[in-house]
């Protein structure tokens, strides 16, 4: 539906030619997904000082900066479907897979290590952490590492649905495989 | 050491235990070990004391079995880097300690090779060997021969160059390295190297046959198994896939991966190679055990080394020369379609060759193998060769591999099923001589714990489930069993106590890479998790939990 509102500046086009105002509320909230930035907003490098591991915190914790990130991220299918991307480009597959894990922890579940909110998962991808995930910091530009962090929370089913990229199902087994009876062929055996 | 003796038979002279006594064995003493992970080692028992080496954290063990319940004796904590976790592609596994005359040498996760006071637990040295931040670690037991302790790097996942170290055992100065990729001068080829095919002849094949520089990280580690022929001065070893997995990105053989080396133990010197896998498609490691054996072969006696190789073929090869004598297959293998004895070529099967963005299925064996490192055992008394191994098959996709130094370097997505029949391990009792099974017993998880023969004539192995088993080594008729608390993914040992009866032990604690998706908390709703193997073990986290314990067992006396 999006087709008809795809515009820099923002949604306010795509009132046209709908009249039913419940319609234009619906449209309004799945046209966030096509919003983008091709620039990092200034000041989006994080200082770790910013950002608490746990949500345990002394004093006031400031959720307005985590809110805008996410906002800014996690509802635009562009800055997810580059996270997407990167997510393999950077060899992030090859510890978590695509979300299952392997020696690195499964992202698509709902257990986080080290915080699951999107500045706490930028922070880990830029200063590792020290059960073995490696630090980034200077490695990745900004806006790539939020890009990975909206995605990384997307795989656990995180942020707008409307927005995330698709599922790669194409690896899938079908059913049928691996349950023939019959062996396999073995090679003859060979002779000297 | 855990291969028995220098000829990796893993076969005990011990036969208090017998087919028709063992259906009486109980638990001595079990041991916690504290750590959640995969132990896939096995325990060493010298004098009245049991030994042993967990997983990352790397602890080690003294149990007094002179005393009632094997009390503690002491405790040795290397304190390995925690960050060598994230470079462990298949858990943070370690293989065993070895013991040579009163000391103990084992290797950490974090690349060190350490060796101990076994009396005391006291370090007598530790070296430095491996890297992380180029992903290297060490998850191998130590092979140690005539005053040389010899041990390679692991990180085939990782783009990095393989090697093997010889120390001195008295000083852990390095006696010699040899890599497994680049110059000759490195490899230790010299004038003395005769390999048996013409392939493998020419000079700095090693950098040749591969694409520019790629050798620098291509893989062929080595962080299996040695053997070694005294009478020869020979070592054999494996030498891991190359990397990245993605075949396209390196073309070329990919000299000196996916082979087997023999090697002068005093220089390094390599003596021939042979290369199972030449440019191999499909993580098809060369690391698993080789265990010596002077057999009668068309009525010559003959010096062979015998290698159930993860490509799916059992190879008997000459152990002087390095010619096949015997390539067959003894499992389910569709991507290999034979081996031409003259050449030593094998024969890659063109339907199952991966492509860059194509998904090629039902690849038999998948990329752990028909069988993995978990070793074999021999034994003289029935000559057959027990092999613990897996029916695994794969859809494989090829994607560009990016190398960032310390970060996986793979380039495939991978997704694993039961292979055909259903059954996706097996314990296959392989008739050396007549070259074809003796008697197979279907598992239905995949085997990954290795196998013990005794002259008992019992074998003794492992399941996924925990399940202990102890069967007839003529007829592999189950005779006992026994559940145990976790996976078993180690290497069960048998010893005689110091009460002079037979003892049986086996380490319990699932992980490893088929047991991945229990000790890493994995989730299998993404099929390529773990290397896509958790795929094909999605319901193991309901049929076992994680924990380290070391369980004793015998006859009540």
């Amino acid at each position: 539906m999006c087709f008809r509102c795809r515009t820099r500046s923002g949604a306010t086009a795509c009132g046209s030619g709908f009249g039913l105002t419940v319609l234009m509320v619906l449209l309004l909230a799945a046209c966030h997904r096509e919003n983008r930035k091709f620039e990092a907003p200034p000041g989006s490098d994080l200082a770790p000082t910013q950002v608490a591991l746990n949500s345990l915190v002394a004093g006031q914790s400031s959720a307005q900066f985590r809110e805008q990130q996410r906002h800014e991220y996690e509802d635009s299918a562009y800055h997810l479907s580059e996270g997407k991307r990167l997510f393999s480009y950077f060899n992030c597959t090859g510890c978590h897979a695509h979300g299952g894990g392997g020696s690195g922890p499964a992202l698509m579940d709902d257990r986080w290590i080290y915080g699951g909110e999107i500045d706490q998962i930028y922070l880990t991808i830029v200063q590792g952490r020290p059960n073995g995930m490696p630090a980034f910091g200077g490695k990745i530009p900004s806006q790539q590492v939020w890009q990975l962090a909206a995605y990384v929370r997307s795989l656990g089913g995180y942020g707008p649905k409307a927005a995330r990229p698709s599922r790669d199902d194409h690896l899938q087994i079908p059913a049928e495989q691996g349950k023939q009876d019959e062996p396999l062929r073995t090679a003859p055996a060979q002779t000297d | 050491m855990p291969g028995k003796n220098a000829a990796s038979t893993r076969f005990s002279g011990l036969d208090e235990l017998n087919a028709e006594n063992v259906g009486g064995l109980r638990v001595e003493f079990t041991f916690s070990t504290g750590v959640l992970r995969g132990h896939e080692a096995a325990p060493i028992v010298q004098g009245d004391t049991l030994y042993l080496v967990t997983p990352y954290p790397n602890h080690v063990y003294a149990l007094d079995l002179g005393k009632p319940g094997a009390p503690q004796k002491w405790r040795y904590d290397p304190k390995p880097v925690a960050a060598a976790q994230g470079i462990a592609c298949c858990d943070v596994v370690n293989r065993g300690l070895t013991i040579a005359g009163n000391n103990i040498y084992f290797t950490t996760l974090d690349g060190q090779t350490i060796s101990l006071d076994a009396a005391t637990g006291k370090e007598r040295w530790r070296k430095q060997l491996g890297n992380i931040n180029t992903g290297e670690t060490i998850t191998m037991a130590p092979f140690v021969a005539d005053g040389k302790v010899l041990v390679g790097n692991s990180g085939g996942e990782y783009g990095v160059r393989g090697w093997l170290i010889a120390l001195d055992a008295g000083t852990g100065n390095e006696s010699w390295r040899a890599y497994n990729t680049g110059p000759d001068s490195d490899v230790l080829i010299g004038p003395r190297f005769a390999p048996f095919y013409q392939s493998d002849r020419g000079k700095d094949l090693g950098m040749r046959t591969w694409p520019p520089e790629a050798w620098k990280i291509g893989g062929g580690t080595m962080w299996g198994w040695i053997s070694y022929d005294p009478d020869l001065h020979l070592i054999y070893h494996g030498t891991a896939n190359p990397g990245p997995w993605n075949s396209e990105q390196r073309p070329g053989d990919n000299k000196w991966t996916g082979g087997i080396f023999a090697r002068d133990l005093a220089t390094g010197e390599a003596r021939w190679f042979y290369q199972t896998v030449p440019h191999d498609l499909y993580d098809y490691d060369a690391i698993n055990e080789i265990v010596l054996l002077d057999m009668p072969l068309n009525g010559q006696l003959r010096k062979v080394l015998v290698r159930p190789e993860r490509n799916g073929y059992m190879y008997i090869i000459d152990r002087m020369s390095g010619e096949v004598l015997a390539a067959d297959a003894y499992s389910n293998v569709n991507s290999i379609t034979s081996v031409d004895l003259k050449t030593g070529q094998p024969t890659y099967n063109p339907d199952k060759k991966p492509q860059l963005g194509k998904v090629v299925r039902d690849i038999c064996p998948a990329s752990p193998g028909a069988k993995d490192w978990n070793p074999s055992a021999y034994s003289p008394m029935t000559g057959l060769l027990y092999v613990p191994h897996l029916n695994l098959c794969m859809s494989w996709e090829s994607v560009e591999a990016n190398y960032i130094a310390g970060t996986p370097y793979v380039g495939a997505n991978v997704v694993m099923h039961a292979g055909p029949g259903g059954n996706r391990g097996e314990l296959l009792a392989w008739d050396v001589a007549q070259r074809k099974p003796a008697w197979t017993i279907k598992e239905d998880l995949p085997l990954w714990s290795g196998a013990l023969a005794t002259a008992g004539n019992l074998v003794f192995y492992g399941t996924l489930d925990g399940v202990f088993k102890a069967v007839d080594a003529t007829t592999g008729e189950l005779k006992w069993q026994f559940h145990t608390g976790s996976g078993i993914v180690g290497q069960p040992i048998t010893y005689r106590g110091p009460d002079g009866h037979q003892y049986v032990a086996v380490l319990a604690g699932v992980g490893g890479w088929s047991g991945a998706i229990v000790a890493g908390d994995l989730d299998a709703r993404d099929p390529t998790t773990a290397a896509g193997i958790a795929n094909a073990v999605a319901d193991l986290p309901k049929r076992t939990a994680k924990g380290g314990t070391l369980y004793v067992f015998s006859l009540p006396h």
